[in-house]
């Protein structure tokens, strides 16, 4: 790790004012991105501002019946709050089925959005890599890339986007509530994460210093009968190879409402509308479930050691509203 | 040799405190007591404590967060000390392996990984037990498959698991026969 | 007082390793230390046109940065030869820093010493080189036109081929002919500990170092020969190892390393391995494939086996993991032929990885019996033992033990393997398709080729320490020694010392090959007994002792006491003699001479291991859900150490069926998946309960207490009952591993 001098902020403004002032600075929460990355080298910052004491992490009701996260809130605190398990069980799963339960004690929702690929070509100075060092070529597009994306890459780049809680917040249509030098803003998640079309090195939308304050959980009534269904090759302590975050009511035997997201597969957590089109008054069946799938997929490109992954996930979704329609029906 | 200067860009006005990037005194609380060295900022909790504290029970195996050989506890709750800078963890409570006993005694956790040959290099195991019983604390030892879940993020090449999860039940039952009779 | 041997006693060392006492070699506290990396090279072929150090010696804290300019030549570069030799053990003929030449990626091209780690490891990143990259070869499909059959293979302890009959014609007229591929990621050893050498000169020609090794002897041998020292100038040291699986086995360049290191600087150096490193610097089970032919008579009897093997090895040496010899000798099979051929790749020398050999080439024979079961239409169990072989099919010599029949029984029993239905896809539970499949294990015994030593001394409180020069790397050998010592001193275990990990200690070869124990338990046996006989000898010519003018012969010892075998109520105990005679202590040196290698008898150990798994119908995932063992290791000295490892073994091989593989991309010739995070290995949500027994067999012949090892046996046949449970399960052959998800979508 290179040297990196360190500095703790008690407060939100002293926060932004000292990473905005210092173009060599970030933020350090959890660190369980920040320091694996340094200590890689494939991030530099000469200044760690430690946020971890700023009042960011409580779970609040919102008036209008949503939730706020806040950004400091660790996995594990989020994932066992009882407002997030009754009411977004969606979320609640996704954490859970993340990373360790001594990273998801460290980890904070915030860094959690903001963590960076897990490409092997990334985490390697020496290779290849256009989100690392812009104009270097991909390393992946022809390499080992079993685990990369088939859906919103580019010939830039193809790094599937790690995050399971980011796929869940998509499927809810969460909002990103930050603040920085030019005052506080309100993010759709939708918009948060880029794809890397022809610069993979930006990822979201932020400027340098600002800070994600909170996660807002609209009022949702579907994503009480929500899941999370994440398929690895081990049964934990893994990246997903194919995910599906889904939300879904069915009132006499059509869904009324569906709510579909894909991780393990994309560039970004993937909103899966088509699917949505497909579903929405559909009867819930497989068939239903199984067109759906065909359709989000369409336009899957496979770069080899990943092809499976497009089947897979097809499979996934059809597992995932299958379990949810079941549970419904049950209950 | 040159010396790394403190800063380099002036800091703004609402703009905090800067330590380092060359070595400074950090002060830590561990096992209850509190310790004091000097470390650059960028030095882990891990190494921190088995370089300069000579608390080499934490083990190092990955230092990358995918093993959890360094399983220590800051305030209470089960973390990884090689992702964590020892220098963040001023004003919180550290606590390692060889905080969990005193004296002669074992803590009922590691008298259940001896009797239950949960461990065979012994490499693994002090953060083994270090999450096993922040498991039991976070009551995350219901049944076997919690166990097993809640235990994922401590690899044992030695492959011990099934042991652990005995000595964990051992120790989990105990504990509610001591509730119990209470 | 009952025997110690046989008994479940708690490991000697675990109460320091629940308590993170136990220091491994990287813990070892040293005055004035300084700590090393490793640089090692970014590309698989080449050389290095120009090495840049100025930026890095220039770094803060850093004392020392070495490359082949300034390091100095080594005296010899010893051949790889493997450890059970009891000789210098590099892992291959190879070292690095001693010209510009790159021969595969990882290779070490430069070490930095400074004051702290953060400082070593910065400065590292400082160095700037320039390569002049030549092609390389760094997967088996890049080299297949240039195999070539090699004359010997495993550093020349076997033949690259043989064979017996003429399997040609057996097979031409085979009734049922089973041909098949099977195809192996390579896989990676990852203890948890990675490798650690700390070097301190205690003066110019007095080193010591604290390595992470299974061979302290080995260690001190080969960096003799590296540094040009002769052995009594180094004493290497290893307190407690976390973990090898073999990569600990050879003796790569860390050590010598770190001493050059050291003597360099002139103050202590600690070289740890990252994990990165670890998949580059201490061999791997080599990328490979094997073919398989078995013929057989219609009611399954083996007629002929012809089984190839192609790998990849080192531009220094012709390795191969022995894969083929236990499974020519599995079953009854005439005809036989059986041949290695390799490919010169850029790569480290490929090294041991528990079960070397067998754990792949075991797979392959399972896999292809449980097929030919099939096509025969007989139950599995039956194929096995219809082709059972009293004799070593390879020399027709009878086994020095057995005991196959009865693990195969008994894992019936413990599994319910007789309610199988033998139809594939003919469970289902929900959306889990549900298959058992099972496996014989075979792993040979090997036997050190010199003689072994360990010392035991009793003091005149009689308590007694025993030594020898062997590590503990999770086997539970210092537990083990502990009962072998006591029982034959006649004093219960706490009243015994076993100490080892040291080379200062009488030499031992390095615990491999499953050996470890009987060779250092036979010495210790041979030690203890001496040390008692040379007590009892005294008792009876000692004109004061009770036991004065007894028969030595009708003398024996309880509880620390020498007692006359019929009238136990005359005697008196060790301490007693002693003391009266006032001597402080009596130390014998036991010696064991192995046996040959060719002593008459086949020399294998055997098991059975059964599997259920579950597949997801749809989107193939594999679990495991039990697994069942039973082996027959000759003598078991402590049930519950041996048991531990018995199930690792088995927990390995669902690892190696599952999930374990090194992916290499072969444009940059380097591993694409060098991290705990990305090659995966089993946790703890992965393992199912795993059911172990033994079924005890008397072995006269291996040692002279009888056992055959306990250390990798679990591993073999463990991912063929796996694979071949999920045939069962889905009706499909598996013939790569691992099994990932994708070949059963
Ligand atoms: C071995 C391993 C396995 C993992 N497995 C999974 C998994 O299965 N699923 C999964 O989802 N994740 C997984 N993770 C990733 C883990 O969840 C993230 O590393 C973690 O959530 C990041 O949060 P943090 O608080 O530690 O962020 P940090 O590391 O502190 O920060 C990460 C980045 O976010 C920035 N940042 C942090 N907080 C803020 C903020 N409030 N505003 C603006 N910027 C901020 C930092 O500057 C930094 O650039 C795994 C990680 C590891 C090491
Ligand atoms: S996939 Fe993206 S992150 Fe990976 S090498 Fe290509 S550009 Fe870099
Ligand atoms: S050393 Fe911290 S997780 Fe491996
Ligand atoms: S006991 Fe060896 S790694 Fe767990």
């Amino acid at each position: 790790m290179r040297p990196v001098s360190y500095s703790r902020v008690a407060d939100v403004g002293t926060a932004i004012g000292t990473v905005t002032a210092d173009p060599e600075s970030t933020f350090l929460a959890g660190g369980t991105t920040q320091i694996d990355l340094l200590r890689i080298y494939v991030e530099q910052p000469a200044r760690l501002v430690d946020i971890n004491d700023l009042p960011l992490n409580g779970i609040e009701e919102l008036p209008d019946g949503g939730l706020r996260l806040g950004g400091l809130a660790r996995m594990s605190d989020v994932a066992a709050h009882p407002a997030v398990r009754e009411r977004y069980p969606v979320v609640s799963e996704a954490l859970l089925l993340g990373a360790s339960p001594q990273l998801r004690n460290m980890a904070t929702v915030a860094g959690n959005l903001m963590q960076r690929v897990r490409c092997s070509y990334f985490r390697d100075t020496e290779a290849p890599c256009n989100k690392r060092a812009p104009g270097t070529g991909c390393g992946a597009l022809d390499g080992v890339n079993r685990g990369h994306a088939v859906l919103g890459t580019s010939d830039r780049c193809i790094a599937t986007h790690p995050s399971d809680l980011a796929v869940a917040l998509v499927a809810l249509d969460a909002v990103v509530r930050t603040e920085g030098p030019a005052g506080p803003r309100s993010i759709p998640i939708d918009d948060f994460f880029l794809l890397p079309d022809r610069t993979p090195e930006r990822e979201h939308p932020l400027t340098h210093g600002e800070l994600v304050t909170s996660i807002d959980l609209p009022a949702l009534p579907v994503a009480a009968r929500s899941r999370y269904v994440k398929i690895r090759d081990r049964e934990s302590y893994e990246f997903a190879l194919v995910a599906v975050a889904a939300a879904m009511s069915v009132v006499a035997g059509r869904i009324a409402e569906i709510r579909l997201a894909l991780g393990g597969v994309a560039t970004k957590p993937w909103r899966a509308r088509a699917a949505e089109q497909v579903l929405d008054g559909a009867p819930a069946t497989a068939d239903s479930y199984r067109r759906a799938a065909e359709v989000e997929l369409e336009p899957a490109v496979s770069h080899g050691m990943n092809e499976f992954k497009i089947e897979l996930a097809r499979r996934t979704i059809v597992r995932a509203l299958t379990e949810l329609a079941e549970r419904e029906a049950a209950a | 040799m040159k010396s790394y200067q403190a800063t380099r860009t002036a800091p703004a006005p609402d703009s905090a405190v800067v330590r380092g990037p060359g070595e400074v005194e950090v002060r830590l609380r561990v096992n209850g007591e509190v310790r004091r060295m000097f470390v650059e900022p960028r030095v882990s909790l891990l190494d921190a404590l088995r370089d300069r504290l000579d608390l080499h029970g934490t083990k190092k195996g990955c230092n990358q967060g995918a093993c959890g050989a360094c399983t220590v506890w800051v305030d209470r709750r089960r973390v990884l000390a090689c992702l964590t800078l020892a220098i963040s963890c001023e004003n919180r409570e550290v606590t390692t392996i060889e905080g969990l006993s005193e004296g002669d005694t074992l803590h009922p956790m590691q008298q259940a990984f001896l009797d239950a040959d949960a461990f065979q290099c012994g490499y693994c195991t002090p953060g083994q037990i270090m999450s096993a019983v922040a498991l039991l604390d976070e009551g995350h030892a219901g049944d076997d498959d919690e166990i097993r879940e809640w235990m994922s993020g401590n690899l044992c090449r030695c492959a011990a698991y099934p042991h652990i999860r005995s000595a964990i039940r051992r120790v989990r039952d105990e504990q509610e026969a001591g509730r119990a009779a209470r | 007082m009952s025997p110690a041997i046989g008994a479940t006693l708690n490991r000697v060392d675990g109460r320091f390793k629940v308590r993170g006492e136990s220091r491994y070699s990287a813990e070892v506290p040293v005055t004035n230390l300084t700590h090393a990396v490793l640089v090692n090279a970014k590309i698989a072929n080449g050389r290095i046109t120009d090495i840049d150090t100025s930026e890095a010696e220039r770094a803060e804290g850093v004392l020392a940065v070495l490359t082949h300019r300034n390091l100095g030549r080594v005296a010899t570069v010893p051949r790889l030869l493997p450890s059970l030799a009891g000789l210098a053990a590099p892992g291959q003929t190879f070292f690095p820093l001693q010209d510009e030449n790159v021969h595969y990626a990882g290779q070490p091209i430069a070490v930095v010493v400074a004051d702290t780690i953060e400082r070593a490891d910065h400065a590292g990143t400082l160095i700037r080189v320039a390569y002049e990259p030549a092609p390389a070869t760094t997967l088996l499909d890049q080299g297949r036109d240039r195999a070539y059959v090699p004359e010997r293979i495993f550093g020349g302890l076997l033949p690259g081929q043989a064979s017996r009959g003429d399997v040609e014609k057996a097979l031409a007229e085979a009734d049922v002919r089973v041909e098949a591929s099977y195809r192996f990621a390579p896989n990676h050893h990852n203890p948890i500990e990675p490798g650690a050498s700390t070097a301190v000169w205690e003066d110019a020609d007095r080193l010591t170092i604290y390595d992470s090794t299974q061979g302290p002897s080995a260690v001190q041998f080969t960096v003799a020969e590296l540094l040009g020292l002769p052995p009594i100038s180094i004493r290497v040291v290893s307190h407690a190892v976390g973990g090898s699986f073999g990569s600990k086995a050879m003796v790569w360049h860390h050590p010598a390393l770190a001493a050059l290191a050291a003597r360099h600087v002139g103050r202590p150096v600690r070289l740890v391995l990252t994990r990165e490193q670890m998949f580059t610097s201490c061999g791997h089970r080599e990328e490979q494939e094997q073919r398989i032919t078995i013929g057989a008579r219609a009611d399954g009897r083996i007629t002929a086996l012809r089984h190839h093997k192609i790998s990849l090895t080192s531009p220094f040496d012709d390795w191969a993991e022995p894969s083929l010899q236990s499974a020519s000798v599995a079953y009854t099979s005439p005809n036989y032929e059986g041949v290695y051929h390799l490919v010169r790749g850029n790569t480290i020398t490929p090294t041991f990885m528990r079960a070397p050999g067998e754990a792949s080439g075991m797979f392959a024979l399972e896999c292809a019996m449980d097929e030919l079961a099939e096509r025969i239409g007989v139950d599995p169990l039956d194929l096995r033992m219809r082709n059972y072989s009293e004799t070593d099919p390879e020399s027709d010599h009878p086994w020095s033990s057995s005991g196959l029949r009865e693990c195969y029984e008994r894992a019936a029993e413990l599994f319910g393997w007789h309610e199988r239905d033998p139809r594939p896809r003919s469970r289902r539970e929900g959306q889990w398709l549900i298959g058992t499949g099972l496996a014989s294990a075979l792993y040979p015994v090997t036997q050190p080729v010199n003689p072994q030593r360990a010392r035991a001394r009793i003091y005149n409180d009689g308590t007694a320490v025993v030594e020898a020069g062997v590590s503990e790397f999770g086997t539970g050998v210092f537990t083990a020694m502990t009962q072998v010592a006591a029982d034959a001193l006649g004093l219960p275990v706490e009243r015994v010392r076993f100490v080892g990990g040291s080379s200062d200690l009488p030499n031992i070869t390095a615990a491999v090959g499953s050996a470890g124990t009987s060779a250092v338990g036979s010495a210790v046996h041979l030690a203890a007994c001496q040390l008692r006989d040379e007590l009892i000898r005294r008792a009876v010519a000692d004109d004061h002792s009770p036991l004065r003018g007894a028969d030595p012969a009708r003398v024996e010892v309880r509880d620390g006491k020498m007692v006359l075998c019929d009238r136990p109520d005359v005697g008196e105990t060790y301490a007693d003699l002693l003391h009266r005679t006032m001597t402080p202590d009596v130390e014998v040196l036991g010696t064991w001479n192995p046996p040959p290698q060719d002593a008459g008898y086949g020399v294998h150990t055997f098991g059975a291991q059964m599997a259920e798994v579950a597949v997801d119908a749809d989107l193939g995932v594999v679990r495991v859900r039990r697994m069942v063992g039973v082996f027959a290791p000759g003598r078991v000295l402590n049930r519950k150490t041996a048991h531990s490892q018995l199930m690792g073994g088995m927990l390995w091989g669902l690892g190696q069926a599952l999930m374990e593989a090194t992916r290499m991309d072969p444009r940059l010739g380097r591993w694409a998946n060098a991290s705990l995070a990305d090659y995966l290995v089993p946790v703890n949500a992965d393992a199912p309960d795993v059911v172990v027994d033994t079924v005890e067999v008397r072995d006269d012949v291996v040692n002279p207490i009888g056992i055959k090892g306990v250390g990798e046996i679990g591993v073999v046949g463990a991912a063929a009952a796996i694979a071949n449970a999920v045939h069962h399960a889905t009706g499909r052959r598996q013939y790569e591993l691992p099994i990932t998800l994708e070949k059963l979508l």
